[in-house]
């Protein structure tokens, strides 16, 4: 693609270039490819909107023992099931936010343990406060975190969302959570992209008896229905499992599910440019297969293959939140935002403490943010289209 | 059209028997045979089998034997409606399976009926007032409902229905037609209830279509032969629905055969979810137990029910919409 500019030079139907704008036009034809991709992704604004929230969500995936104030596994039966918190962020004019403390009692009705907020009691929020000791980036001893107490008194703790049934602090688990389901989703991504440019590369490449074999194979998966193949296949794996046998097993599972989408789009790119100049003029000067292959074909649709495994990402969350609510993916004491929403599957308790189903929150939002990106890159993978 | 029926016809054969050998390697996967985790299971209730007894189930189902003359003797058992024993339920399958697996079609084929009854007049209604406030909602709706997964969705709807009515939307019969013999009010009962979970399952996949019947209906409308139909003096909602309409449907109808298995797969967390009963939380609970015939049976089962509902529905728009047959063939 990259060796025909025509399609630059000669849009189809393009009106005379008038005065004022051939300064800018001049820009675009020494553009780079890469370059007029990014100018056309720009234009998109959810897109750009989304990008900036996905890089947040990595963002926490690489700092959440930073942002997360209290050990997730920290269990205290004292503070089950307590109701997010309200913060304060002024103290009269000042900026210095705070939480009231709070005091745990038995309803004398319901024998139930009710929480009060005690305004007479005022709890500072510190910034950069000292906390549990972790390792940053697995590496870097510290014990710094964004949000946290003095002291860590009992009485004065912060729960931002609240606490779960055995009283560890939501917030924090959910920054742990985020962790795990966001680079499930991209190890996962990552072995169905190899799986989907090899196999819709041979597709593509070769055609014949291999394509149609391939593309059978596609439509037969595409016509099972995968949640209770997975769901048996997961239900297979020992139950003495380590918790990254387990990881990894959910990842390779859930990564089969995700490269026929990729294989196709692979098959689409290579079909369209087998016949492309710049690829026969390679075979004709003697290149090998491997290196037509890689050195010439793939960086010129490597932008079709990003928004591919964008638009992919979704549904490899989904079906680890799937299969971790369920029971038969990851399981605590893991965190993932299946294994959190676990905590919601009775109406019942979910009726009483609604906080339990904010790891919801997180699900849509992601998989709504990698939607949209993927859409706006896959409209500028081609930005000599249209 | 016949070749074109004998091709989906040969591909879905070879479907169903992908499906086999992949139920059978669930059966497979956990370590030790049935007729040993049948014995544990007997030990632990008290009873004893015989040496004798333990030789016939192993004759039977040709445990020791290579594992394709299992797969084998499986198979045949299968064809002839032996499903093998439930170790849980201590029945055979099939009678544990029973109603549960009509259920599921039920609730599927609703799910799927209210994809395409829902999608098709909102995509065409997005399409002709494009931009409209009415657009702009469906696409809204429409980007909720695939980021929402469907399971999510019940849970809220769940919630909601709890915390502002107070009542239980759950279910697919009443507490007190919850085992009653079939007779005309559990058939009522049955289709008030059926309209929450159809409307959960279908949801992504009416989302789904509407986006694409939407775009095509965009396509057809700006060319000129809609223009030359409209200046013959048909009336706008016969140009509409005689010549765009008809035309946008063939990708539209394309897709549909992928929308079934997607529901099928979502009615097993969401029957979970909502409490209906269907195979779902059966299937969950014979994979959590091991008991691994009930659970590959199920596998089996669905994976049939679905590439034969594909089949009908491939075979129905090919008999409603001729270019798919001269475009295929």
């Amino acid at each position: 693609m990259a060796t025909t500019p025509d399609a630059v030079l000669e849009p189809a139907g393009a009106p005379p270039v008038p005065d004022a704008r051939s300064v800018t036009d001049a820009r675009i034809f020494v553009a780079s490819q890469w370059q007029l991709m990014w100018w056309r992704f720009r234009r998109h604004k959810v897109a750009v909107a989304s990008a900036v929230v996905v890089l947040g969500f990595y963002l926490v995936v690489v700092g959440a023992d930073f942002l997360a104030y209290a050990d997730p596994d920290a269990s205290e039966a004292q503070r089950s099931l307590m109701p997010p918190q309200r913060v304060y962020l002024l103290d009269g004019w000042r900026f210095a936010p705070y939480v009231h403390g709070v005091k745990g009692v038995r309803d004398p009705n319901t024998f139930k343990r009710v929480y009060r907020p005690d305004p007479s009691q005022k709890v500072p929020l510190r910034f950069f406060a000292q906390g549990f000791e972790y390792r940053f980036l697995g590496l870097i001893p510290a014990t710094r975190h964004l949000i946290g107490v003095d002291g860590g008194d009992a009485e004065k703790r912060i729960f931002l969302l609240g606490t779960d049934v055995q009283g560890r602090d939501l917030w924090s688990r959910l920054m742990y959570g985020t962790r795990i389901s966001l680079t499930i989703g991209l190890i996962g991504v990552s072995l169905s992209l190899v799986l989907g440019v090899v196999l819709g590369g041979l597709s593509g490449f070769y055609g014949g008896v291999i394509d149609t074999l391939i593309q059978r194979t596609i439509e037969i998966l595409r016509s099972i229905p995968t949640i209770p193949l997975w769901m048996g296949l997961a239900a297979a794996m020992p139950r003495d499992w380590t918790i990254l046998q387990v990881y990894f097993a959910i990842t390779l599972i859930i990564s089969l599910l995700g490269w026929t989408d990729l294989a196709r789009v692979v098959r689409g790119r290579f079909l369209a440019m087998r016949e492309e100049d710049f690829v026969v003029s390679a075979r004709l000067v003697g290149c090998t297969r491997t290196r037509t292959i890689f050195v010439h074909m793939v960086p010129s649709f490597m932008s079709h293959i990003i928004a591919a495994t964008t638009l992919a990402l979704p549904a490899m969350i989904i079906s680890e939140t799937a299969l971790s609510f369920l029971g038969l993916g990851l399981r605590p004491p893991a965190i993932s935002w299946g294994v959190l929403l676990q905590q919601a599957q009775n109406v019942q308790t979910v009726a009483i403490s609604p906080w339990l189903m904010l790891p919801a929150v997180p699900v849509i939002v992601a998989v709504m943010a990698f939607n949209f990106l993927g859409d706006g890159l896959r409209d500028a993978a081609d930005p000599y289209g249209r | 059209m016949l070749a074109y029926i004998g091709r989906r016809a040969l591909l879905a054969l070879f479907t169903v028997w992908a499906i086999s050998v992949l139920s059978f390697a669930i059966i497979q996967l956990p370590p030790g045979d049935y007729v040993t985790s049948y014995i544990a299971q007997m030990a632990s209730s008290g009873s004893v089998v015989t040496e004798e007894e333990a030789q016939n189930l192993r004759i039977q189902y040709g445990l020791g034997q290579p594992i394709y003359v299992q797969y084998l003797k499986w198979m045949n058992l299968i064809v002839r409606g032996n499903f093998g024993m439930s170790m849980e339920w201590r029945r055979p399958v099939a009678e544990v399976i029973g109603e549960r697996l009509w259920l599921t079609v039920v609730v599927s084929v609703a799910a799927l009926i209210l994809t395409w009854v829902l999608a098709l007049p909102i995509g065409i209604y997005s399409a002709v007032r494009q931009y409209s406030p009415g657009d702009y909602a469906a696409t809204f709706v429409g980007f909720i409902g695939l980021a929402v997964p469907n399971f999510l969705l019940a849970l809220v709807l769940l919630y909601l229905g709890f915390v502002l009515f107070n009542a239980h939307i759950g279910g697919l019969f009443s507490p007190e037609l919850q085992d009653a013999p079939w007779s005309t009010a559990r058939v009522v009962d049955l289709l008030k209830h059926l309209p929450v979970p159809a409307l959960i399952l279908g949801l992504a996949g009416t989302a789904q279509q509407v986006r694409i019947m939407r775009a095509n209906l965009l396509d057809e409308l700006r060319k000129p032969y809609v223009v030359t139909a409209r200046s013959k003096g048909l009336s706008e909602l016969r140009v509409l629905l005689k010549y765009p309409v008809r035309l946008a449907l063939n990708p539209f109808a394309s897709t549909i055969g992928y929308t079934l298995p997607y529901i099928v797969s979502g009615s097993i967390i969401v029957s979970l979810v909502l409490g209906l009963p269907t195979v779902g939380p059966l299937l969950l609970k014979a994979l959590i137990a091991q008991d691994m015939f009930l659970a590959g049976t199920i596998v089996l089962l669905l994976g049939l029910m679905t590439v034969i509902g594909t089949l009908i529905s491939d075979i129905v728009l090919v008999w409603i919409d001729p270019r798919i047959r001269l475009e295929e063939t």
